[in-house]
């Protein structure tokens, strides 16, 4: 980066570090902080849609739909979310995979699960081989985004489904009593009102959400833990910045990033809490009245 | 699942030869000086070198990825990357899923290392890393088996004391003697057939492809040349 | 070679009773159920005894973020703040370096030294931060219900002429309880389910003896296929939560059983806290 640095061997203390902290590796780690920024701004409203479909199905009043939304719900109660992780990315690609390969090879006569190998023809392969790198990047990304949502989507139906619950009676008998479709309920009262009732159990979502990123390197994405193992193992002479073990600096480094994440999510979420208390037949909404008289 | 994701150079073929087929090869990139992630992010070493080399000689377009040594079978066999060059020794128990070419590293010697020469290596707590050759094989010794998941881990173990002497790869470990009072201890032990490139076992035209590469690099030396560069002069060579 | 076989086997192999090598090919559903059913010991393990003990600490903590005093809250507040605002998987990797510093040879007190070498192992390291983390989550419910104790309850209870200690054990502790139960609940669910993060950053498994996560990663490994081992490790968990909201069931009914009927609160599932 810096025209000093082309020699490091001759570099001490603060150029060396200053050389040190800006090679080509350690602008991939900073920029890993940026992959798990996309990550949370992509999940977040992708789980709430998951959320939303499953916390409606579990209120339908069609059978198998009710059934698939508890059971959907209850997934997340039972099982650690890593389980999840470690194979639900796998079975993705390996089903689309399966499915383009019907498509775009109808006449692949071998087995695809052969063996220990799973084998579709060269034109079925997502990406295709020949795509460049980046493609490669983003689908395994993009795998990993469909997991967390659906894993954290689970959460966001439990915590939406009982906010449902939780809209008063009384308002849904009144909307009723005005002679509203069942849909119309939803859509007018149910949703609007379900929000005060949501959003603490939501922001409670997004604390757990930013502190389930680490998992990222379980899908094989180059994530900040990933550079941070890399970059604190020790160096050897053939390396152009010999040094020793260094990743308990690098992981103290990690830990200060998620307390800051956590800081300031918990200054921005109080904020929206109360908004969204104001004039809710609710504690923290008497709270507010009572303030404000 | 598309394991990993390192940025990786596409090997500078002349514009004329368009119809290169891809072949993607997965390494690990922390094993020096076999393979590991340069100050640039690029992965480097004698594994790098030769990959390109073969490529380049067999007119194939090469792209590097990087996957964690513990899923980097499944990932081959699953297609996120078609080789496998990770100072992978070819062993019997993994060629009943996958396919080597011929050895592009002699069988090499695995080698302990501690910090007490006196080191009791049959029952005292010995690191490997998980899933090596290196590790069934203190699994059958009478010693503890201590897994750690990179070999950085392994050493550092022996350094805080947690376990007694680490078991790894012999040039892999070369780099640690004599940092901290380490050491070689014990004899030497030979494992495996020597380091192959791991193929699925339905690849067999690209397997045929860098056997031939492999012997003209070994007919006209340039592969003990390679060897030498890397691993010294008293490197193991092919003769 | 026949599942009781196996089972005796490998039924207590986690823990280094059976069979010292692990199976190596020809792996059979009996083995993978066993193994990692044998794994559940170390998460049942690491579970129970970090709930246990982190029940008093989270009390503790609760009580001190309670208190005027600045000297006091200040710690509290900031020990919670560090425990719930990082991912577990990070605590794990520090505590683990941090523990690895301690001077291999033992502190010398008294003349007698005292090993630390067992402190880096799992079932003591990963134990004792679980115990920290399980306490920072658990004194947060318990300071939210410790907040939201009924005044007319207090009140009562000065009218009784209670004060100081007697207070606190005969009403504020157990309104206190009965309020953060079903968080609790979920709490206790989740650190069941943190405790497969042990094996898998951080501490190393010795002599092979790990969780049901690492025999189901073993599995996984070795026969290239994710869709057997990982779903029985599933089912373990699912088997193990349904237990432990059949327990916190039963003390929930007994903390609640002076109430009315159908005041009776139910324990809902709420992910209020994961880490």
């Amino acid at each position: 980066m810096f025209s000093t640095c082309t020699d490091p061997s001759s570099l001490h203390g603060l150029s060396w570090m200053l050389c040190y902290l800006t090679t080509g590796k350690h602008m991939m780690f900073y920029g890993s902080f940026g992959v798990v920024l996309i990550l949370l701004a992509v999940t977040a409203p992708a789980a709430l849609i998951f959320g939303f479909g499953g916390a409606l199905a579990a209120r339908s009043h069609i059978a198998p739909l009710k059934l698939f939304g508890r059971g959907y719900i209850s997934m997340v109660r039972g099982v650690p979310d890593i389980v999840f992780f470690l194979f639900v990315p796998i079975a993705m690609d390996q089903g689309l995979e399966y499915l383009r390969n019907r498509v775009k090879c109808p006449d692949w006569n071998q087995p695809v699960w052969a063996g220990n190998e799973f084998h579709v023809c060269a034109a079925a392969k997502l990406p295709l081989n020949t795509a460049p790198q980046i493609y490669h990047e983003i689908y395994g990304f993009a795998l990993a985004v469909v997991a967390f949502s659906i894993v954290y989507g689970a959460f966001a139906a439990n915590v939406l489904y009982g906010a449902m619950q939780a809209v008063p009676r009384a308002q849904l008998e009144t909307a009723e009593a005005y002679g509203m479709t069942r849909a119309q309920v939803n859509r007018r009262v149910l949703i609007p009102q379900m929000w005060a009732y949501a959003i603490p159990g939501l922001s409670n979502l997004w604390m757990i959400l930013i502190k389930a990123t680490p998992l990222l390197f379980l899908l094989g994405i180059e994530d900040i833990v990933y550079w941070a193992r890399e970059l604190g193992a020790t160096k050897s002479q053939i390396y152009a910045y010999p040094h020793g073990d260094w990743r308990l600096y690098y992981f103290l480094a990690l830990l200060i990033f998620y307390l800051v994440m956590t800081k300031l999510s918990e200054l921005v979420l109080d904020r929206i809490n109360r908004r969204l208390a104001f004039g809710q037949a609710t504690a923290a909404g008497e709270a507010l009245r009572k303030a404000g008289a | 699942m598309k394991k990993l994701i390192l940025t990786a150079a596409i090997l500078g073929l002349s514009a004329g030869v368009a119809a290169a087929e891809t072949v993607r090869m997965g390494t690990e990139g922390a094993y020096p000086p076999y393979n590991y992630i340069d100050d640039n992010g690029q992965v480097a070493g004698f594994e790098r070198e030769l990959g390109d080399k073969l490529c380049e000689m067999e007119k194939l377009d090469c792209t590097w990825v990087t996957n964690d040594w513990d899923s980097i079978i499944p990932n081959l066999l699953s297609g996120n990357y078609d080789t496998i060059m990770a100072g992978m020794s070819i062993t019997e128990e993994r060629e009943k899923s996958i396919d080597f070419t011929q050895a592009y590293y002699p069988p090499a010697a695995s080698s302990y290392m501690a910090m007490d020469p006196g080191v009791d290596l049959k029952g005292g707590v010995v690191a490997a890393q998980t899933g090596t050759i290196q590790a069934a094989h203190v699994a059958e010794t009478g010693a503890t088996l201590a897994e750690y998941a990179t070999l950085d881990d392994t050493i550092a173990a022996v350094k805080n004391g947690e376990a007694d002497a680490v078991f790894a790869d012999k040039d892999a470990l070369k780099p640690f003697a004599g940092t901290d009072g380490m050491q070689f201890v014990g004899e030497d032990v030979q494992l495996g057939k020597g380091i192959g490139i791991g193929l699925r076992k339905s690849d067999t035209a690209l397997k045929d492809k860098f056997n031939d590469g492999i012997s003209k690099l070994k007919a006209d030396g340039s592969l003990n040349e390679m060897l030498k560069k890397y691993f010294g002069d008293d490197a193991l060579t092919f003769n | 070679m026949s599942c009781i076989q196996t089972i005796a086997d490998y039924g207590l192999r986690s823990i280094g009773i059976g069979e010292r090598l692990l199976p190596r090919s020809d792996f059979t559903m009996c083995q993978q159920f066993t193994l990692i059913g044998s794994g559940m010991i170390w998460n049942i393990y690491f579970g129970v005894l970090a709930l246990l003990a982190g029940f008093f600490l989270a009390t503790g903590l609760a009580l001190a973020k309670n208190v005027e005093s600045r000297l006091i809250r200040k710690p509290a507040e900031w020990f919670i703040f560090v425990f719930r605002g990082s991912p577990l998987f990070i605590q794990f990797f520090l505590a683990y370096e941090a523990l690895a510093l301690l001077p291999r040879a033992g502190f010398p007190v008294l003349g007698i030294t005292i090993e630390t070498n067992w402190m880096t192992r799992a079932w003591a390291g990963a134990l004792f931060v679980l115990f920290l983390n399980t306490s920072a989550y658990a004194a947060e419910i318990f300071y939210g219900a410790l907040r939201s104790v009924p005044k007319g309850d207090l009140e009562a209870a000065d009218a009784y002429g209670l004060s100081g200690w007697k207070k606190f054990r005969r009403v504020t502790w157990p309104t206190m309880l009965r309020l953060a139960w079903p968080s609790y609940t979920n709490e206790a669910i989740f650190l069941f389910h943190a405790t497969t993060l042990v094996f898998f950053s951080g501490f190393p498994a010795f002599r092979q003896e790990g969780d049901a996560l690492y025999y189901a990663k073993y599995f996984a490994d070795k026969t290239f296929n994710p869709f057997i081992p990982y779903p029985i490790a599933a089912f373990f968990f699912v088997l193990l939560t349904l237990s432990v909201i059949a327990l916190f069931g039963v003390i929930n009914r007994r903390l609640n059983r002076h109430l009315p009927q159908e005041q009776r609160r139910r324990i809902r599932f709420r992910p209020q806290i994961l880490r």
